[in-house]
């Protein structure tokens, strides 16, 4: 099952990195996110971040919706 | 997320007036369809389809018995993700097979694997690496670190799926009609864009790559709606706060290192080339299949269980004459029903059921 609710990294310590779901803090390993920095939100999977989000990327998806003349 | 509101972009859906089919192939996009009602909002014209998206529904059942075997072994602890301990085998399930003096233990990340071992260093640990390419990196990580940490009692069977292999035989069957695909957000997260492509150059079908809140859904449908009605087939990306178009290069690289692509069987779909991994060569040591090569005889499933049919998208869950009558999520018969991702167990919770 994937889980598409980000994570907020709070520490980050050789290949792991502390981070708070809801409240509650847990351990992840960060091998596959090498450029994940304190404070960066990023997806986790059975232990795993996979990948750093970015918002800017969000934004450019809408921005590029309203260049094609869709979202108005 | 999105600073439009969900009924307009249905409504902008309904007006281009698009007739078609699609497929998602996640199972988190199966889950969360159902859950959001969202193919009742939809015009009568678009038609959503859920496809081989569940890593513990598409596991055959000679390899569902081959775990459940694993666990009968004396001396074995059998470590596994929480949605495979329910899943019906020929005879048992892991459940059945813990109940009866197995040991079966239930964990959340590959990385406990590693301490289960080494707090049981008599026993032999096994775990089952089911999953498609987003978990593939992390079994793969894993391994290496047995191996560089040299922990002698911890193996892998090795069950992987890789979805574009998968997709291009459900494709060649021709049994159904599509008109394009909702990619899987994480899977994509791992491997970008590219391995998707042949959607484009061989079957000339839009695939946009999803990520898993109902209204990601919508605007990827909103997206491929749009490349039908352009006859397009580009590969989109949607789910861009996440997924990058070359993937996780990281990740991939690990993979890479460590596993080879075989041939898989896969429910409903049977033998496909490449569509699986097996370890390479130094990792053999790690290998379950070689540690206990234990023969599997009369594997079958349960006659009459449409699983096959439901993940080939040819039927759906309702379309399957013991849904909700013999196969419930109490009672389940095929895996389509047990694992929370099933398309069966996300119609028979969210839609309407006997």
């Amino acid at each position: 099952m994937c889980l598409g609710i980000p994570v907020k990294i709070v520490e980050i310590k050789d290949q792991e990195a502390l981070v708070e779901v809801g409240g509650l803090k847990q351990t992840i390993r960060t091998d596959f996110v090498p450029e994940a920095q304190v404070g960066d939100y990023v997806i986790v999977h059975a232990g795993f971040a996979i990948s750093v989000l970015e918002e800017e990327e969000a934004r450019e998806t809408l921005e590029l919706l309203k260049d094609a003349d869709v979202i108005p | 997320m999105l600073s439009l509101e969900p009924r307009e972009v249905l409504s902008k859906i309904s007006k281009m007036g698009v007739s078609a089919s699609f497929m998602e192939v996640c199972g988190t996009h199966t889950v969360s369809i159902a859950r959001s009602g969202l193919k009742k909002l939809l015009p009568d014209s678009v038609k959503l389809i859920s496809g081989p998206g569940c890593p513990v529904c598409v596991t055959a059942q000679v390899d569902i018995d081959y775990a459940i075997a694993l666990a009968h072994q004396p001396g074995v602890i059998v470590a596994t993700f929480g949605d495979m301990v329910r899943v019906p085998g020929t005879e048992t399930s892991l459940l059945e097979a813990r109940a009866s003096g197995g040991k079966v233990e239930v964990v959340y990340s590959p990385m406990d694997s590693l301490n289960l071992a080494r707090a049981h260093p008599k026993e032999e640990v096994v775990f089952l690496a089911v999953g498609f390419e987003t978990t593939a990196p992390l079994i793969a990580r894993t391994v290496q670190t047995a191996k560089a940490e040299n922990i002698p009692n911890l193996s892998f069977l090795v069950l992987h799926k890789l979805i574009p292999p998968a997709m291009r035989a459900l494709l060649a069957l021709k049994e159904i009609q599509l008109d394009g695909f909702i990619l899987p957000g994480h899977v994509c997260a791992i491997l970008g864009s590219k391995p998707f492509l042949f959607l484009k150059e061989e079957f000339h079908l839009p695939g946009v790559i999803t990520g898993f809140e109902p209204d990601d859904i919508l605007l990827a449908l909103f997206m491929l709606v749009k490349q039908k009605k352009e006859d397009r087939a580009d590969i989109e990306i949607q789910y861009r706060r996440a997924v990058r178009p070359e993937g996780n290069p990281q990740a991939l690289k690990v993979m890479e290192e460590v596993f080879e692509p075989q041939e898989a069987n896969w429910r409903g779909l049977g033998i496909i080339p490449e569509s699986g991994l097996a370890l390479r060569h130094p990792y053999w040591d790690f290998d379950a299949r070689r540690r206990f090569p234990l023969k599997i005889m009369g594997s079958r499933e349960y006659p009459a269980c449409g699983c096959g049919e439901v993940l080939r998208g040819v039927i759906s869950p309702q379309e399957c004459p013991l849904f909700g009558r013999v196969c419930t999520p109490d009672s389940p018969v095929g895996p389509c029903m047990v694992s929370s991702e099933g398309s069966c167990a996300a119609a028979y919770h969210y839609e309407e059921h006997p």
